[in-house]
Parts: C-alpha cells; structure tokens; sequence
C-alpha cells in the first residue's frame, strides 16, 4: 500500500477553537456519530484484526469491509451490516482509499451515499466529524482556512491566527475527509480541492507556508448524480476521484422494505394515526417507480419510455408519507389508490410537456391491462384530468 | 519424455485441459514442446482428421468451427468451437508446425448425431431444424470434458443436463472451487490455472497434479452414471491404443480433464469393443466453418461456454504485464469513442485494480478487478461506457476465416435439395417466374426467394406482375450469378438450412435495426419469407421500439405497415397473434400521443400531421375493435382521440376540421353537432384563415375530394346552408380560402357541385348517373329500383346484404 505524502508532518493545526466544541455528552446526542454508536464493533474488529494496515488507518481494509457489510468475528461477535448492497462496491470504495486516491460517491437521493462516507471514516479514521458540508454558499475557507480576525488584528498574521478546515486538519493529522454534496459548492470553490488532491499540500502564502498531508490523509466527497448539481466537477477534479456509483436497491422487495421501514418511522413522528394494510399500495406505489425508473415493465417485457425526475426510493417514501397522511385526515384510514395518485402524478411529470405523454402512456399502455389495478388507473386518470 | 504417471513404464502423455482456456492452452504448448511426442491426439470426431490440414493454411483464421451435419438433415448439426488459446487448437497447430500427425480421438460425430436425433423429441428442436438448441447439444455436449465445465452449464444441453448424473459431471469444477473456499468456480479454476504464468519447473507438473484432482473426484463421486461418458471414453482409449502400437511410446492426448482418469485407467480391448457395439449411426459430414467471438461467448444460443473470449485471447496472447496491457487497450477503445482517457487514468486504474486483487485475496487481478477499476477510474462509475468496453473488448468482435477449400457448408446442400424439390434451377440467363401464391409449391418457391433475399442471396428479384394484380400473384426475376455461391457459403454462418439462417438473420437484423420503419419491413418480409419463428423476436423488437420512440409520426408511419402485414399474414395462413398485440400497442401510443403533438404545428406540419391521422384512422378501421386480448374497444378510444382534437382551440383549424368528418362518417357525431361546430368555425370570430382551413380539412381535397360532397346530401347541406348563411361582409373574405379548396377539385365535380347548388337543397334524385345530367325526378322510383336488386344481389354473394342494395339509390361512394 503506498501512499505518497509529505516527508514529514507540520505541526498538528489542531486551533484553540476548533476542538471545543466537538465532545458533547455523546449520551444525550440526539444521533451519535458512527464510531460512538458502533464502537463497540470497531474496538472488537480492531482487536482481531491481524492483517496489514495502511499508515495511520485504525483498521485493516479487510476489517473495514467487514465493519460494512457485517458478518461473525472470529470469538463470535457480531458485525451489523451498515450498508445493505453489492459486496463490489464496498471493496472498490475501501481499496480506492487505501490507494492515496480520493474517492467521489455517486448516486440519486437515498441511496444512502453520506451514511456509507460516514462509516468509512469511522472505520478508517475513527473520526467521522471533519466534514465539510457543500452548499451554495461554502467559501473558499471551508476547504482551506479562515482567520480568526481578532488575533489577526492584535498580533498579525501567525499560525495562532489562522482557523484550519476541517480538511487542513484531516491532512496535518492524516484522517480522513468528508465533503458532502461537492457538486453543490461553486466551482472556484471546488478547485481549491485540486492541489490538495494532486500535490496533496495546502499553501498559506501569507505566512510563507504550507501543510503538507501526511500518510494516511484521504477524501470522500458524495455528489448527486441524477439531477445534476448546479456545479459539475471540472475534468480536472474529476480525475482526481475514483468514482463509485451506489445503486438504487435491487430487488423489489428490498425497495418495499425500505419504503415500508421509512414510512413507518416518518409517520410515527408526524403523529400520523397507523394505517393498516398498507403494504399492498406501498408495492404498487414502488413497482410504478421501479419501471418508469428502468423504463421497462417488472416483467421485463414491455419497454417504456422514463420520465426526466429522479424516482428515487426517497421520492417514493414521501408519495406514500403524502398518501398516508391524505387518508389519515381525510379518508376512511386507510392507504388506497386514490390517496397516492395525486403524489404519483406530481413525482412523475416533472416536466409538464414531455413527462406527461410519458405517463399517460404509462397508465394506458401498463396500467390500465394490470390485473387489479382497475382502481389504480381510474385515480390516476381523474388526478391527471 | 517425462511420465506423467511415475510408477508405470512411460504411458501416454495425457493432458487434461478445461476447453478454451488460455492458461491449459500455454501449459499444453509449454508440454509439448518440452516432450516433442510423435502423435497428437486431440478430443473430438475422428471424421475430422481429414480436415485437420486445413488447420494449417494461410487463410484459416480461428475462431472458427469444426461442423458435423447429417447428410440427410442439415438441420442436425454440431459443432466444436475452437479459439486461437483452445488448447485442442494449439496442440493441432503445434503439430502442423512440427510435422507431427495429429488425430481425433473421441467418438464418430456419426455416433453422436445419431444420439441427437434420438433425444430430439426432448430438445426444442425436434424437427432438426432448430441449430441453436441443436448445435449447442452437439457442441461438446456430448464430447466436452468436465473443467469445460461451463459448456454443461450453458444449459442448452437438454438430454444431458436433464438427468440425474450428479452434480459433480455437470461441474466437477464447481466441486473443487468449493473446496478450496470459493463460491464462484470460474474464478478460482482462473486463479489457479489461467493466471499462473507457465513457471521455470516442470511444465507436465498442474498436469498432474490437476489429474490427481479429477481422479480422487471420480473416486468420490462415482464416475457419474453416464453412459455416454463411458462409450466415449472407451473409444478414446481404442484410439491411444492403436496410436500407441503405430508410433510407440511418443503420445500426447489432450482432452477434458475430466477423462484423463478413465483414459489412464487400464481396461480390457474386449471390454471397451463391447461397449462401442451397436451404436446407432447416421451418415454425417464435417467441414470447417468460420466462428464469431460472440457464439463463443455463453450469451449466444451457440454458446461454447465462455464469457469472455476477448479477455482470453488477451491472457494468451500478451507477452508480460496482462493488467497493464489489458487496461491501456480498454483506454484507447475509449478514447477512440472520444472519452477524456490519459495515461494517468490507466496509472490509477492498474494501482486499484491490483490492490482490489490483493484486497480479495487473489494472486493477480482478474477480469473482475481489472474492470471494476475501469468503471470507478475511466468511467466515471458509469455501466454505460462499460457494456462497451464489455462488447468490443471482454467479448470482441473477432470473426475467423475458413479457406476456400474447406468441403461445402450444409446450407449449400439444403439450398441445392430444396431446388430440386421445387423444380427451381438456378440458371445464370435472366427469366421471369411468375408464381401462383394459392398453389403449395408456388407458395413455396415465393418464400424461399423471399428467405434468399433476408440472407443477401439476391438470386431473384421482385417484379412487377404483369397484367394481374391480385395479391396472390407474384413475378419474380431469377437470375444466378456464380458469386451467389459465395453469398451461400457466407450466409452459412446463420445456419444450416435456409429456414434456420433466414431466422437467424432476420432476428439479428431486427435487433441492429436503426429505425422503426427499419423494423416494420423487417416484419412485412419475415411474413412474406414466412418465419413464423423470428416473428416473435422482431416484434418484440419493433415493440420496445415503438415505446422509446417519442415521435408520433414514425409511430403513425409504422402503424399501417403493420396492419397491412396483419391483413397479409392472414391471407397466408401465418399465426399473427404476436403481430395483432404489437399493432393494438403502437395504436394505443399513437392515440395518447397525438393529442400533444397536434398543437403548435404551422401550416406544413399541420398537413403532414392530417395525412397521420387518416393514415391511423383507416388502420384502426381495419385492426378491428379488439384484435388481441388486452386491447380493447380501439376505435372507441381512438374516437374520444378525435373529439379531443375538434374541441381543441389549439390544434390547427385542418386538423379539426378532419377530426370533424371523420367522426362524422363514422356516425359518431350528429349532423346538427357537426353543423354547430362548423358555424362555430366559420363565424366572425374565426379569423377567415382558420375557418379555411378547416372547410381544407373536412371537405378538402385529401378527404376524398368532391365526390364525397356530391354523393353526400348531408355534407352538401351543410356546406350549402353555411355558404348562404355567411353575412354579406364576411363572405368577400371567405371567398378566395374557398376558391382554393374547391378549385383542387375536378372539373366534373365541380361541375355538378354548381348543379347541385342551382336545383337548392333537398331536390336530390339518384346519384348513380353520370354528372352532368340534370332533370332528375325527385322521389324514388321504386320499381325501377327493384329491377337493379339481383344484379346487386349477385355482385355481393350470395347472403347479399338487402339492406345495402335496397338503399341502391342512395348508394354513396
């Protein structure tokens, strides 16, 4: 495993203010980070762990992927599986780390992209908080520094002066990373990450320095791919990542699941009364989606056209949420085809001219000959009319 | 030369290989050269061994195929696929290139084509007319060797899969992949075979130790209780023997590795004639055929098992380094499909792809490894770029070469039958044949040209008939030009009789089709040639095509294509079942696209859009109301399609106007609706250039013209109360739009249009005279009319309609 970093490390940025705040009474944390809600699975991962690490990685690649994916130690515990898909993405994402390339998650809305960067950096850092969260708005001293502007004033510009990114602190410490939704950040921003990605050094030429990465620092970036970020990544960036594209779920039944699982867990904290026997429009409210999204019937025989949205899984947990709440309050209480037609028609036709030949098309062509479905295609016509 | 077995006077060498692979491929070539034996001894029919020389010449490319046929049945056919790493193709060559003999030793396809007719009546294509399902049993189905095993598995091999034989010889690999831990054979007989460079040691040593394998598994699992096995493996033995007692001591035998136990183990001469007596046998012959990398690959019918022959071709034929080369030949494909690739890219993509492999516990990495670090460094974690790479690269597009001289192709020979059997010489002077499609042989001959043109065999032309019209009729040109024999040879490749490589060609030709119309004619001509069987395929084609094809003219364009072929294929007896549910299909999309595509069009689009919707109106009048299941009340919904289209403001005034009569002649919109919409047209709101083209459009001249208006009292009516309703200030600005409409049409219509309008509303007789002749009385004669009744009666048959006829005088159009 070779990564190629600075001779030495600089001193550790490690600034007054920035470590503060970090340790809360991790009891009470309305949602603990990763590495404190499973520390106990990574303390025994890192207890039999055997196999060679990288340079300042708390787990060896295999452990890693294991900590992923779940399975048996060896003295019998148990390893929770943190992400529910195929084994091969999971490998290429860790080896892509251990390599001293920066690795960019890819994938439509709820395809679980910040919670897989979250457990990596838990599992390869044991830190999963130095995150850059990507907006509009981020400027330039999210990646970089900042300045603390009242010692900048008092004692001019000096190391003491200077508020690290939590990147900069990442590649003085040899961590990992986070940057969430890069295409969101505005492109001059985003180049600020090439020379920390290629040259793996950040300059600071108003002292005349520079923090040079040390073995063991990496990126994992997570961007949206469906509805394209307003900024997308220049070439050049974009060479600096290996890119890993986290696939909506693959079954059906997996999609239900999730969906059903979701809905259950919104509705209870919106208060929504419980509605029985919802599963049945929850399937159909997936299958829907699942073919316009593959644009192809379930049965695989009929093609279709699929409309310009996304149709993410996260798409189909609020139809449905909507639907609920839509019988709950003003319907008999329970979930039927009326319910979730309005949601259907507005997650589908996004584009007014296009996405709507494209669903009527839907509806007539696969709808309407659906076994069962007749109460389907009727409410869908009356909210399409 | 070394022994194999240590304990025994030098036997036989055996190699036991997995067919087509790359690493067996280098291991036999390394063996051979190290032993340099007298005789090679290759698995597969000994009929071939006069072909072997072949194998040799300049122009003999592989992949390319060995082809057993009956000689009575083309249809019956195996084949025994071999690439440039097969090890049986490397032996072969060593040999040539060495002077050596080389010979077959498995069993006669004699044999082995007689089994297939046996177990025809489990296989699909029982008639023998089926290649793939035919060939792929042939093809090492009967012969191919246990770590073949993939062979087996590409489960085109009804007889033999089917039975109870026991996992282990439907994939011995298997059995030892999960031994040594891993849960996917192929890449474990990879990781222990393929990939391990031929060492500095004893090449004959995985040999052996492969064969200690395959032996402590037969003892393990029994010899797998398969007769056929067993035969075949004593006639190899026979063959050994006799080699051995003409060449001594100096023999190589390169087959499965699953027979090399049963071939080292010692057994009686008598014993093994015993078991080769009375097999069946038929008359057979082999010839070399050319092969594609894609019927190697196991996604194709013909499938000799393996999933990617490109990236084994690339194992056996790079030096050194297969990652590095392998993935700077993936970066130039994509740079050649423009993707920003540089070297840099393939730096990364080798870094990842060998820690991936060392991350996975593999000694090298594999195709696996090598293209997940394509798709996250090249391809951006795109599939897309991928399937390419996949396509030209894993799998590859190699084609191989036959020499001329290889012994014709059993297509030839079914074509040469099949003339004969239709009296259809082919002759190189031009004539005419003019065929008779209601008589059998006729029929037949129209589909065989027909079947000829799908395969590039122009042998006859399609003339136009002379005199006769009819639909029955056909002329063709026939003419013979020494170089279609060439085309015959070529067309061989799809299968081995006409009907099986029409089939072939016309599903392959359906799935590289363009456009939709591409693919409608596609299915007009296999109705025509009658390929019931690809019919399903192109549809299904034409289906998905229909349904991403977001532009409702091609959908109206095909649309009565594909009735047409519906009311043909009845004529001809062809099961269009499939046919009727595609066209129902194209005709529900076309009525939900339409709608949207009619507003926003200027003048010209609005014309071409109006010669859609008739074209579509009068398909759907002739697809029925339900013509197949699922696909009810069509004409119901195309008309609620056409009132949409009259009630909307935005839909250009010619098209309304259309939407307008057409309801109307179909009775779907009352006279005084349709008056209402036409004065609501035709007021002073309208702008006059829109009121025009609507009278364009529902009296225009691509409605049928005038004649529709003189033979229809109703429409004149309506027409003639609004012209005298229009206010005397409107009327000078309707004036020239109407001129123009009017003016299209033909003297004598418009002759008697001013006729009609001078004798004034409801003074109407009979139209059934020549125009021009006023003076008409105005009742009806209805003794006169009687009289025309049996003359009627017998134009329309028998059960003429007295209804139709009764109305004679009212007759319209």
């Amino acid at each position: 495993m070779t990564v190629s970093a600075g001779p030495t490390p600089v001193d550790p940025m490690r600034g007054g203010s920035a470590s503060a705040n970090t340790t809360a009474a991790t009891g009470q944390a309305l949602r603990p980070h990763a590495e404190d809600a499973f520390a106990a699975e990574l303390a025994a991962l890192a207890a039999l762990d055997d196999r060679p690490r990288p340079a300042r990685w708390r787990l060896s690649p295999w452990a890693v992927a294991t900590y992923l994916l779940g399975g048996t130690l060896a003295d019998g515990t148990v390893i929770t599986p943190k992400y529910v898909g195929p084994r091969r993405i999971v490998e290429v994402a860790v080896t892509t780390l251990a390599t001293d390339r920066a690795l960019l998650l890819l994938g439509v809305p709820g395809t679980a992209k910040t919670w897989v960067s979250e457990h990596l950096a838990a599992a390869v850092s044991g830190d999963s908080t130095l995150l850059v969260q990507g907006t509009a708005g981020t400027p330039e001293e999210a990646i970089r520094y900042g300045w603390n502007y009242a010692r900048l004033l008092a004692h001019g510009p000096s190391r003491d002066a200077l508020v690290a990114s939590p990147v900069m602190r990442a590649m003085a410490e040899g961590m990992t990373a986070r940057v969430e939704e890069l295409t969101r950040i505005p492109a001059d921003v985003q180049d600020s990450l090439i020379t920390i990605l290629s040259e793996k050094t950040l300059p600071i030429p108003e002292l005349g320095q520079e923090v040079q990465a040390v073995r063991g620092f990496n990126l994992i970036a997570t961007a949206n791919d469906r509805d394209r970020g307003v900024n997308d990544l220049s070439s050049a960036l974009r060479r600096r990542f290996n890119t890993v594209v986290l696939p909506l779920p693959e079954t059906p039944e997996a999609e239900v699941g999730i969906v059903a699982r979701r809905v259950e867990q919104i509705g209870r904290s919106l208060d929504l009364p419980a509605v029985p026997d919802g599963i049945d429009e929850i399937r159909r409210v997936v299958t829907v989606f699942r073919e316009l999204r593959d644009g192809v019937t379930a049965d695989g025989r009929t093609r279709l056209k699929s409309p310009s949205g996304t149709l993410s899984t996260a798409e189909a947990i609020s139809v449905v949420t909507g639907g609920l709440a839509l019988a709950a309050h003003f319907g008999d209480g329970v979930l039927r085809a009326g319910d979730v037609a309005a949601g259907l028609l507005g997650a589908v036709v996004r584009d007014p001219a296009a996405d709507r030949v494209v669903w009527q098309e839907y509806l007539e062509t696969v709808v309407r000959e659906r076994d069962g479905w007749k109460d389907l295609y009727r409410a869908c016509r009356e909210a399409g009319a | 030369m070394s022994g194999v077995n240590g304990e025994e006077a030098p036997g036989p060498l055996l190699l036991g290989v997995r067919h087509h692979g790359p690493g067996s491929a280098r291991a036999v070539r390394a063996v051979l050269e190290d032993a340099r034996p007298d005789v090679v001894l290759v698995e597969g029919p000994p009929e071939a061994d006069a072909l072997i020389p072949l194998a040799g010449e300049e122009d003999m490319r592989p992949p390319v195929a060995l082809l057993a046929h009956a000689v009575d049945e083309p249809g019956r056919s195996a084949f025994w696929p071999l690439a440039e790493f097969s090890p049986e193709w490397v032996a072969i060559r060593w040999a040539l290139e060495h002077g050596v003999p080389a010979r077959f030793i498995d069993l006669p396809a004699t044999h082995t084509l007689a089994w297939q007719g046996e177990d025809g009546r489990d296989g699909g294509g029982g008639d023998g007319t089926d290649p793939a399902t035919g060939s792929a049993e042939g093809d090492r189905g009967p012969g191919a060797a246990a770590p073949g095993a993939p062979d087996e598995r590409s489960g085109a091999a009804p007889g033999e899969g089917a039975r109870p034989a026991g996992d282990v010889r439907v994939d011995p690999l298997r059995v030892l992949a999960e031994a040594a831990g891993y849960d996917d054979a192929e890449r474990w007989w990879e990781d222990v075979v393929e990939h391990r460079g031929v060492g500095k040691g004893d090449p004959v040593a995985p040999f052996t130790a492969l064969e200690e394998a395959m032996t402590a598994l037969r003892e393990e699992h029994g010899s797998g209780e398969h007769e056929r096995d067993l035969v075949r493996e004593a006639h190899m033995r026979l063959r050994i023997r006799a080699a051995r007692r003409e060449f001594g001591e100096g023999v190589a035998v390169v087959c499965g590795a699953w027979h090399v136990p049963a071939l080292r183990r010692r057994a009686t001469v008598a014993a093994d004639r015993a078991l080769l007596k009375g097999l069946p046998r038929v008359r057979t012959d082999m010839t070399w055929v050319p092969w594609t990398n894609r019927r190697l690959s196991r996604a194709s019918g013909y499938g000799a098992g393996i999933d990617s022959p490109g990236w084994y071709g690339h194992l056996f034929g790079a030096r050194d380094r297969p990652v590095e080369r392998w993935l700077t030949k993936v970066a130039g494909l994509l740079r050649a499909e423009d993707r920003i690739v540089s070297s840099a890219h393939v730096i990364e993509a080798v870094r990842l792809a060998e820690t991936l492999a060392a991350m996975r516990g593999r000694p090298l990495p594999g195709l696996g490894e090598t293209t997940d670090a394509v798709r996250a460094v090249m391809c951006e974690g795109s599939d897309v770029p991928l399937t390419l790479v996949h396509d030209r690269l894993v799998v590859g597009d190699a084609l191989g070469e036959v020499p001329a001289t290889a012994p014709a192709v059993p297509l030839q020979r079914d074509l040469a039958r099949i003339q004969r059997r239709l009296r259809l010489r082919p002759e190189a002077a031009e004539r005419e044949l003019d065929l008779d499609l209601r008589g059998e042989t006729d029929a037949e001959r129209s589909r065989l040209l027909h079947r000829l043109r799908l395969l590039g065999v122009g042998w006859g032309e399609p003339a136009v008939s002379r005199g006769s019209t009819g639909t029955f009729r056909e002329t063709w040109r026939l003419r013979w030009e020494p170089e279609l024999s060439v085309r015959v040879a070529e067309a061989g490749v799809w299968g081995t009789t006409v009907l099986a490589a029409a089939t072939a060609r016309a599903e392959a030709d359906a799935v590289a089709a363009r456009g939709l119309a591409e693919v409608t004619g596609l299915a007009e001509h296999c109705l025509l040639a009658g390929l019931s069987e690809a019919l399903p395929s192109v549809m299904r084609v034409l289906a998905d095509r229909a349904a991403l094809d977001t532009d409702v003219g091609h959908l109206a364009q095909a649309l009565p294509a594909l009735v047409r072929s519906l009311r043909y294929g009845d004529v001809r007896g062809t099961d269009t079942g499939a046919l009727a549910g595609v066209a129902a299909g194209l005709a529900e999309r076309v009525f939900v696209g339409v709608p949207p595509a009619c507003t926003a069009l200027d003048a010209d689009a609005a014309e071409e859009m109006r010669g859609h919707i008739d074209a579509v109106h009068g398909a759907v009048g002739l697809l029925g109301d339900a013509p197949a299941p699922g696909h009810a009340r069509l004409r119901a919904r195309w008309q609620s399609v056409l009132r949409t289209l009259s009630a909307r403001d935005t839909v250009p005034g010619v098209l309304r106007g259309r939407s307008v009569r057409l309801l109307l002649d179909d009775g779907e919109l009352a006279r005084d609706e349709a008056a209402r919409l036409m004065g609501l047209v035709l007021s002073p709101g309208t702008s006059p250039a829109d009121a025009a083209a609507w009278i364009e459009g529902f009296v225009g001249q691509g409605s049928g013209g005038g004649l529709l208006l003189v033979h229809d009292e109703r429409l004149f009516g309506l027409v003639d109360a609004w012209l005298t309703g229009v206010p005397a200030e409107a009327f000078t600005d309707v004036l020239p739009l109407l001129r123009r409409t009017f003016s299209a049409y033909e003297p004598g219509v418009r002759r008697t249009l001013g006729e009609l309008a001078r004798r004034g509303p409801g003074t109407r007789g009979s139209t059934a005279v020549a125009p021009g002749q006023p003076g008409f009385a105005p009742g009806l004669d209805t003794a006169r009319a009687d009289a025309v009744l049996p003359v009627v009666r017998l134009l329309l048959g028998p059960d003429g309609e007295d209804e139709g006829a009764g109305a004679g005088a009212g007759v319209t159009g």
